[in-house]
This record gives C-alpha cells, sequence and structure tokens, in this order.
C-alpha cells in the first residue's frame, strides 16, 4: 500500500495550480464534498443505467495518473475548501486497488483539508474477492461503506443478474461491519411478482442485520438496460403501480418502527447516519465529481466529465482535466435544482433560503395556489419556515413537483 | 382544336356501376389503355382518381370522364365516352347525375362477392334512367371467382339476363375486348337534336388551379361552343365558355360539343359554389323552355366540430377549408369555439365516408393536426309558444328544455344486405338502433332487409358495427326519408362535476343510459390519474344516468436520485411543463387533448 502519489505526479499537481483558466482570483470558502468515479465492473447488471463498462484489462497506473490530476483541476479552481466528504462511485470502486483509494484519498486531503469528521465512502459489491480488500480499504481511509447487497433471495439476485449468492453476500456485509464504522447496503425491491408478505419478510430480515443505514429502491425500469428490452417484448412485466404503493408503505411503515426511518424517497437512516455526501446533492451544497461520467456543482457551475472511460483517459491527455461541458446554471436553474432535490428529503425546503441564495422571490420560485390546493389533499405541508412534502406525498412527488415548482 | 361533332350514332355514353372495390376504376384503366388513351408509360394504376386519397384508398370521391376512340369489329370508329362514378352513399347525388348523362351502364360485379347492397341501389337508378345494362363479371382471376353463382344471383336479385354478361378480369386484362364490342353493341346511341336550342346538364364540376373550374357536361340538345354566352338555370348566373373540350383522359380542345356528347367546359367561374351538380346550362341569348329534371341542392346532412390541435393553427385550418371548398361545394364550415378544444369550425358533410376524406386531406394534404367532434346530425327544434322552428347542427347551441315544444329528427331508408348467417346480429343491431323493419327478403343464402332508421343512429359507428358484424360482408345503402318527431335529449358528460362541452351529444332518450356508460367508461380508461378521484358522469338535465370513478394516482416517483441526475430531472421537469400545455382543465382536472380525440373517434361499443 502506498497512499501518497510518487513525487513526479505531486510536481505534475503543483504545475496544474498554475492553469489561467481557473485563475479567477475567485476564492471562496465553504464546505465541498468530492466524488470520485470507477466506472468498471465484471459485468453489467440488466437493471443498471449507470455509467458502468466491463474492459478486459485495465492500466492501474494509468487510472490512478489520471484521477489525481483530474481532481488537481478541481482542486485549482476550488481553492480554500474543505472537504466533509468523499463518495468512491461506479462501476464497481471495490474493484480498485486499495493503493489508488488510499492515493487519492491522500491527495484529496493535502488539496483542501478533511472536516474533522470527514465521511469517506466506498460502493462494494458483497463478494468474496471484495471483501478480502475491506481491511486495506479501511486501512486506505475509508470509513463508511456502501453494499450493492440488492436482494436476500438467491432467485431474485438470479433475475438481478448478481454475481453473488444471499450467503456469500451475508458474509461480507459481515466482514464489512467488522471493518468500517459506517455500513449501508442497498435493496431492490418490487420485483415482478413480489408479494407483499415476501417483501415485508425480506426487510424485516434486513432490518435485524442492524446497520444504521438502508436504500431501498424500487426496481425501475431505465431505457437502454436489458429490463427495458424485455419489457418492451413482453418478456419483463413490472410491479403494478398500486402494488408498488403498497410495497413503499409497507417500506416506510417497516423502517420507521425499527427507528431507521426514511430521510428521503429511497434512504432510511437511524438519526445522525444520514449520507451526509449524499445530503450535499440534495441540500444543493456544492460538490466536485471526477472521474468518467462524474457530475459537479460547484460555484454556480455544472461540470459533466466524458462519459466514456477511453474518451475519459484521452481527455486527460489532452487537457489535463476530463471536463465534457461546464454550464453556467442560470439563478432559475439553480432555484428549481433546489427545489426538485429538497423536495425528495423528510425536512422539505425553505424557501426562503433558496430565495436568498438564489436571488429569486419565493413568489417566483413556489406555486402558492397548487401548494394549497395539494395542502388540502394532504400531500404536502408547511412546517413553519419549511415546505415539505408529506408522507402521503412522498409516493407522488414526481406527479406533485411541476405542480408545485413555479419557475423552470 | 378537333373536328366537329361525331354523329350520334357512333357516340356510346356509358357508366360504370359498381359496389367499393369491385373494380370498376381498374376497369376503366384497362379500357383507356386498350383504346390507346394513354401510353404504357403514361398509365399509373387508376388514372382517373386523381387525387392522393383516391388513389390511395382506392375509392372514386369526383365523377370522372374519358373519351376513347375505339375502331369496332364491324370496322367503325366509335366515340366511347365513360364515366366513372363515385361508389359511395355519401355522392349518391352526384351517381345520379352521371347515371343520368348516359345511355347505359356497364355493371361491375366482383366474381367473388357477388351483388351487394350499393349495386343494387346504383342499378335500380339505373334502370330508373332506362339504360341499357351490361353485366360485367370482374375479377374471373381470383381463386374463389364463382362467376355462374353471381350470373345467377344477377338474374335472381336484380331481374336482368346475365347471360350474355362479360366474364373479365380488370386486373389481367381478360375480356377487355368482349367489354368493348359489348358497349359498341348493346348499349344504345344518344339521342337529341342539334338544331334545338342548347340544354345541356351540369353532371360535375371541380377547381383546376390553370383553368379555374372546369365543368363537366352532357350535351342534350342543341350545341355547346367556344364564345358561347350560357346561362345556369337553378343557379341564374351567364358566362362565357372559353374553352371546351374532352378528357383522353388528357384534356383535348374542342370547337364545339353537341347533342348526345359529354364533354367539358371552362367559363372563368372561379369557385365551384357558384356550379351546382345537376343544374342546367343553356344559351343565355336563346334559352331552352324548360330545364332538366332531377336537379336538386345537395344539403350537408352530418356535422361535427374540427379544431385544430395546436391553436396556432386556427388561421391555416380556415385558409384549409377555404381551398378545399374550393372544390368541393358540399361541405360547408363556420367557425365555433368550445371550452375544451378552442377555436375551430363546425362543418358539414355529405356523409361519414364525406367527412373522413375532408378530415384526411385536411391533415395530410394541408398538414393540419385536427380534433374531430363526434358526428351529429340536423336536428328541427319547434320552440315552444309557437316561437317557429330552428335548425341545431351542434349540440351545444341546443336551447333549454323548457324553451322547445319538439324535436325532430332525420330518418332514412336503408337497404342492407347480409350473408344469413350474421342476418340475427344484423337485426339486433338495426333494432337496438331504433330501426323499423320495412321488407326482409332472401335470393341466394342472402337477405335482403329494409329498414327505416335515425340518421342520429346511423352516424354513430353504424357502419363500423355492421361490417364487424358481418364479418366485412353486409353492405349498406341508404336515402332520406325526412323528419320525424323523437324523444330526443342532450346528454351532457361531467368530468369532476364540470361539463366538458366537446362531449355533449344529443341522443333518444332510451339510448342514453347505454351511450353515457359506453362514453364514462372510455374516459374512465382514457383520462390519466390524478392526485384525487375523479368522477366521471353522464347526464340528461341535471339528472346523472351515468358514472364511473378514475381512482386517485397512488404512485409516481423516481426512486433514485443523485448529483448528476439534477439536469435529468429539470428536463423532466420541463418536458412535463410542456405536456400540460397540451391538456385542457375541466375541474381542476386535465383532459389531455389525445384523450379527447381517442373518447371521440371510438365507436359505440368502444
Ligand atoms: N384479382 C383481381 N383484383 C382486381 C380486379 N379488378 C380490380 N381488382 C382489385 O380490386 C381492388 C378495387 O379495385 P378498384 O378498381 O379501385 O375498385 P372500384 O370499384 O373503382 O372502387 P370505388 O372507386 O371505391 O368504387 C383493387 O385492389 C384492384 O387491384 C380483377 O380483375 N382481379
Ligand atoms: S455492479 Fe452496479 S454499477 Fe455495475 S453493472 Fe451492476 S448495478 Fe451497474
Ligand atoms: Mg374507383
Amino acid at each position: 500500500m502506498n497512499p501518497s502519489p510518487g513525487p513526479g505526479r505531486g510536481a505534475a499537481l503543483r504545475e496544474n495550480r498554475g492553469d489561467p483558466s481557473t485563475a479567477l482570483g475567485e476564492r471562496q470558502g465553504g464546505d465541498l464534498a468530492l466524488y470520485i468515479h470507477w466506472p468498471f465492473c465484471v459485468s453489467k447488471c440488466p437493471y443498471c443505467d449507470f455509467n458502468s463498462h466491463v474492459r478486459a484489462g485495465v492500466d492501474e497506473d494509468r487510472w490512478r495518473a489520471a484521477l489525481l490530476s483530474d481532481m488537481a483541476h478541481e482542486a485549482t479552481s476550488l481553492p480554500g475548501r474543505r472537504l466533509t466528504s468523499i463518495f468512491f462511485g461506479g462501476g464497481t470502486p471495490s474493484l480498485m486497488p486499495p493503493a489508488t483509494v488510499a492515493a487519492l484519498i491522500a491527495a484529496a486531503e493535502r488539496h483542501w483539508g478533511f472536516a474533522p469528521d470527514i465521511e469517506i465512502t466506498l460502493e462494494a459489491n458483497p463478494s468474496s474477492v471484495e471483501a478480502a480488500r475491506f481491511a486495506d480499504l479501511g486501512a486506505a481511509g475509508i470509513n463508511r461503506v456502501s453494499l450493492g447487497l440488492q436482494s436476500l433471495d438467491d432467485d431474485a439476485l438470479a433475475f438481478l443478474g448478481r454475481a453473488h449468492g444471499v450467503a456469500e453476500g451475508l458474509a461480507a456485509l459481515e466482514t464489512a461491519q467488522a471493518a468500517f464504522a459506517r455500513v449501508n447496503f442497498d435493496l431492490i425491491y418490487a420485483l415482478p411478482g413480489q408479494s407483499l408478505a415476501a417483501w415485508q419478510a425480506m426487510l424485516t430480515h434486513a432490518i435485524g442485520l442492524g446497520t444504521g443505514h438502508l436504500s431501498l429502491y424500487q426496481l425501475t425500469i431505465e431505457p437502454g438496460t436489458r429490463f427495458a428490452t424485455l419489457a418492451a417484448q413482453g418478456k419483463l412485466v413490472p410491479a403494478d403501480p398500486d402494488h408498488a404503493a403498497d410495497l413503499f408503505e409497507a417500506t416506510r411503515a417497516l423502517t420507521t418502527a425499527a427507528g431507521l426511518p426514511a430521510y428521503e424517497v429511497s434512504n432510511h437512516a437511524r438519526p445522525g447516519e444520514e449520507s451526509r455526501h449524499n445530503l450535499t446533492y440534495w441540500r444543493q451544497g456544492d460538490y466536485a465529481g471526477i472521474g468518467p461520467g462524474a457530475h459537479g456543482r460547484r460555484h454556480g457551475h455544472a461540470t459533466i466529465r466524458h462519459r466514456k472511460p477511453e474518451n475519459w483517459l484521452a481527455a486527460m491527455d489532452r487537457n489535463a482535466h476530463g471536463i465534457a461541458e461546464d454550464d453556467i446554471l442560470t439563478p432559475e436553474a439553480r432555484a428549481t435544482e433546489a427545489l426538485l432535490m429538497g423536495l425528495r428529503l423528510a425536512e422539505g425546503i425553505d424557501p426562503a433560503a433558496i430565495a436568498a441564495r438564489t436571488g429569486i422571490a419565493t413568489a417566483r420560485l413556489v406555486d402558492a395556489a397548487a401548494v394549497a390546493r395539494l395542502e388540502t389533499l394532504g400531500l404536502v405541508a408547511q412546517r413553519r419556515d419549511r415546505l415539505i412534502v408529506t408522507e402521503a406525498g412522498m409516493l407522488l412527488l414526481d406527479a406533485i413537483l411541476p405542480q408545485v415548482v413555479a419557475i423552470g | 382544336m378537333s373536328k366537329a361533332s361525331t354523329p350520334l350514332d357512333r357516340i356510346r355514353n356509358f357508366s360504370i356501376i359498381a359496389h367499393i372495390d369491385h373494380g370498376k376504376s381498374t376497369l376503366a384503366d384497362r379500357l383507356i389503355q386498350r383504346t390507346g388513351g394513354l401510353t404504357d408509360r403514361e398509365m399509373s394504376a387508376q388514372v382517373l382518381d386523381n387525387m392522393d386519397i383516391e388513389k390511395e384508398r382506392g375509392i372514386t370521391i369526383k365523377a370522372q370522364t374519358v373519351r376513347l376512340n375505339y375502331r369496332a369489329k364491324d370496322g367503325l370508329d366509335y366515340e366511347l365516352s365513360l364515366m366513372d362514378t363515385p361508389g359511395h352513399v355519401d355522392f349518391a347525388y352526384e351517381v345520379s347525375r352521371s347515371l343520368a348523362a348516359c345511355e347505359g351502364a356497364l355493371l361491375v360485379v366482383d366474381a367473388a362477392q357477388g351483388v351487394e347492397a350499393q349495386t343494387l341501389a346504383n342499378v335500380y337508378q339505373s334502370i330508373e334512367h332506362d339504360h341499357e345494362i351490361v353485366p360485367v363479371i370482374n375479377k374471373i382471376d381470383l381463386p374463389a371467382a364463382e362467376p355462374d353463382k353471381v350470373k345467377k344471383e344477377i338474374e335472381d336479385i336484380i331481374g336482368i339476363s346475365a347471360e350474355d354478361a362479360v366474364l373479365a378480369s380488370a386486373k389481367s386484362g381478360i375480356g377487355i375486348d368482349e367489354v368493348l364490342e359489348a358497349i359498341v353493341t348493346r348499349i344504345p346511341p344518344p339521342k337529341g337534336d342539334r338544331e334545338a336550342p342548347l340544354k345541356a346538364m351540369l353532371v360535375d364540376s371541380w377547381y383546376d388551379p390553370y383553368l379555374g373550374v372546369v365543368i363537366l357536361v352532357r350535351v342534350v340538345e342543341g350545341v355547346l361552343r367556344k364564345g358561347q354566352e350560357i346561362k345556369f338555370m337553378a343557379t341564374g348566373t351567364r358566362h362565357l365558355v372559353d374553352r371546351v373540350g374532352c378528357m383522353r383522359p388528357k384534356i383535348e380542345q374542342l370547337t364545339e360539343l353537341a347533342a348526345g356528347e359529354i364533354g367539358f367546359i371552362t367559363a372563368q367561374i372561379k369557385e365551384v359554389s357558384q356550379t351546382a351538380v345537376g343544374d342546367t346550362i343553356t344559351d343565355a341569348k336563346k334559352p331552352t323552355a324548360e330545364a332538366l329534371p332531377g336537379f336538386k341542392t345537395v344539403q350537408p346532412v352530418v356535422f361535427c366540430g374540427l379544431f385544430p390541435v395546436d391553436a396556432a393553427d386556427f388561421e391555416k385550418l380556415r385558409d384549409s377549408l377555404y381551398k378545399l371548398r374550393l372544390n368541393d361545394a358540399s361541405f360547408s364550415f363556420e367557425a365555433e369555439s368550445s371550452a375544451a378544444l378552442g377555436f375551430g369550425f363546425r362543418c358539414g358533410f355529405l356523409g361519414l365516408l364525406h367527412l373522413e376524406i375532408i378530415q384526411e386531406r385536411l391533415t395530410r394534404e394541408y398538414d393540419l393536426d385536427l380534433i374531430t367532434t363526434a358526428p351529429s346530425v340536423v336536428y328541427k327544434i319547434q320552440l315552444a309558444h309557437g316561437k317557429g322552428e330552428l335548425d341545431l347542427h351542434n349540440p351545444a347551441d341546443m336551447p333549454d328544455v323548457m324553451q322547445i315544444a319538439s324535436i325532430d329528427e332525420p330518418w332514412i331508408e336503408a337497404t342492407i344486405y347480409v350473408p344469413d348467417e350474421y342476418l340475427g346480429s344484423l337485426l339486433k343491431l338495426c333494432q337496438d338502433r331504433r330501426g323499423i323493419q320495412k321488407n326482409l327478403t332472401y335470393v341466394s343464402g342472402r337477405a335482403q332487409i329494409t329498414y327505416e332508421l335515425p340518421l342520429n343512429e346511423v352516424v354513430f359507428d353504424f357502419y363500423d358495427r355492421l361490417k364487424s358484424i358481418s364479418r366485412g360482408y353486409a353492405s349498406f345503402d341508404y336515402h332520406q326519408i325526412g323528419y320525424r318527431e323523437g324523444d330526443l335529449v342532450k346528454m351532457s358528460i361531467m368530468v369532476n362535476a364540470e361539463p366538458v362541452d366537446a362531449l355533449s351529444m344529443i341522443v333518444h332518450r332510451s339510448t342514453a343510459e347505454t351511450r353515457g356508460r359506453g362514453m364514462c367508461e372510455r374516459l374512465k380508461d382514457l383520462i390519466p390519474r390524478h392526485l384525487f378521484k375523479i368522477p366521471v358522469q353522464a347526464a340528461i338535465g341535471g339528472k346523472v344516468i351515468a358514472r364511473e370513478t378514475i381512482a386517485a394516482m397512488r404512485k409516481d416517483v423516481t426512486a433514485k436520485c443523485y448529483g448528476g441526475d439534477a439536469s435529468r430531472k429539470r428536463k423532466l421537469l420541463d418536458k412535463q411543463k410542456e405536456g400540460k400545455k397540451r391538456m385542457r382543465e375541466y375541474g381542476s382536472v386535465q383532459i389531455p387533448q389525445e384523450a379527447f380525440i381517442a373518447a371521440l373517434r371510438m365507436g359505440d361499443e368502444g
């Protein structure tokens, strides 16, 4: 394990600080989150529309160097910030060499410095191979792991195209719980044919595993996936929306009773165990995103890196950064995002705060008549300064948002 | 310019009578080809069907004529005028005028399908015009062809001899010479005094962008010349003839058309609406004493609203309607507005096919996206307290019940021809539609039924039902027989307690509930679920007669949404807001325009 970059690379990083495109002298203080994307997976899951790719061999040195310089580029445009979280997402970042993880964490600390309670999460597949690396990853600085368990039923795992079985997954979870302070795992539910009772049993089992955080996603057929093809051919019949609604309500009931209430549409946590990194997204904090396809939102810009690994690498060679698009977000766009993202949270939004941040009057942000109408239906509520979508409303969020959001 | 007129005994004027798709246009094509009217290269299938719609749907809408030169087996040259007439009841009057312009007819019967109701209606008309009828049994190339059975049908049903019927295949060119010989030897030449004052029938007219309005004429007496001042006896207008000619089918200019001949004229007329089919044309200075019999003004019988899906297209729709009317004076339109559908036009048509054709031409030739409201007929409302009579074209305009003494509706007499096995269901259909059976006879395994029916029940998907009940084997023809009083009511449709004007209709009290239920069920499927539950009701006056409830939506949420999805969510929001623009709001219910279109398009039983 070699947590620090070699001297040569360090020199390169320092040179990059002179990049004139970032020499705007705009020194913004404050907190920052960092997202690092590792785009490779062993195989492609049939439901997955993430930026994940299957490649025969990965030149690990080259990737490490490239990610480091992509980070350095962000560092030059974001001086004076302090990192509150780092998130290694993918793809399957648990396939990254722990040394690369360590190097990236160390570099990040050098660039920005860490908040004392920094959360450093890595997404991991619950296979025995990966579980064997958990200790090294912990040593590299990872303090939170998010496991793609996906199901506690072998048939469902097979249906989802997962390589692991339930026993292997549970073993990996145990290893993770020993290696990391905080552990989350994902489950996918509302699978075709899944009964309410079966889901309740699985969820009860899952809660009993004792993690402080659960991400519980209803299966969504995303365009361009294998499931989408099967659905179009009629070979896969998605769950009936009314049944899915029943499952959603049961999920809320069980997790609340167990002390892991939903703080976002699909995320449940013991109080204090929420993903700080993801909260940054939903609360409109600044975040830098590096690696293929990573998105960033920082000082009013939206950045997107090249999606395809090869294109991103080529861009790195060319420009020493992987940015494909860099758009200035208008105040309207920022406000819209604040509403769209913020209303996913149980805590909702503070319209006045968004108005203050974007300079757009609250009357232009939120459609008061729609809010009043939805309030009588019990779908939204106003709690002191905040506007929230209620438990009942959360299931209908996508239908509620276009009514409530006045701008855009 | 061509020579003067052909002697009467060398002229043959004939029309072709056939049920839809029995091969009339194809046979016409063959005759043109055989007599050299067009080279092979110029022949595109169905040359006489000019409009795209005619070619595509294989139906004839406007009457067409073509003059053929034929050297018969007797060694003499004949001038044959062929009239290809529309084959649909909507254009029955035009057919009758085309028939009146001829001395004989080819009766084309599909060797596999046999005689159909429409064949009958037209053939009887033809017999009324004292036509010599030459049966042509077409499509003998088909494996299912049964020429002998069809011959027997012709004899049994129509009552004319089919012994000398020509067996033909218009498609493969079999029997074409025999058809030509039969025309010459069996159809009589026209009569008519060429010295008498001009008397010609206006058979049809259309707008040509280069020539202006072209008028198809049959000269009955006298001579029609270029430069002549003529008078339309019914409309009373005078015009100067600037072109005289015939179609071969390419235009050929002539110096004159004499008694017995069919041809065309142009007379600097700008709009087809200035010409009336069936009118008598005479010499303005030396007029004939008496007009030709049989003239009538055609009135639209079926009405519906046409609205642009995109409100911005209103002007374009208006212009397009004007342009179409240049060529088809038989439909009418006036501006109308609807809370649901915005600004549009109330249009009148000769029948459902006519409606469909105009609608299709608007969408296709003028690139308009349209919503069509449910077709309705013209009701005559007798106002209370002797306040007179009102023609009601639009259910939305129906006066308050208190002001109505009674309502009269148009009735038709329908002739339906159907194979035995479907008779039961057919009688039920007619009965359900308030029909009164007038006659029922059997001929060779088929029934011929005559029913009196309210037109209102027919414009509403009767034809589709008839076809589906009989698997397409029933055929149907009708004519109007006047107005009768009916127990009619206005049925409103309410969504979340608010009436939707575009969906209101006038129905007979006895069928209101069925219709209302059907409409509510359909809307239940068409209106997307909302955040609250929505009652959909059909009502007469204040009384609800049918009700459905659209359950509240239960789930619509994106499961996963992280950093990069923010822009995606913004795009989705834009799309949702864009979609909202295509919605109409009723009682806070967003009804997509597509739902209106589908609700109105679908038939009775869905
Ligand atoms: N097999 C076969 N098909 C034929 C024959 N004659 C016509 N058809 C086909 O029958 C269909 C209808 O022919 P049309 O000539 O358009 O019929 P029509 O009587 O003019 O129809 P309307 O104008 O609608 O009254 C077309 O698909 C023709 O190709 C024939 O002799 N044999
Ligand atoms: S492991 Fe995760 S990122 Fe990779 S294909 Fe499967 S779902 Fe997608
Ligand atoms: Mg035709």
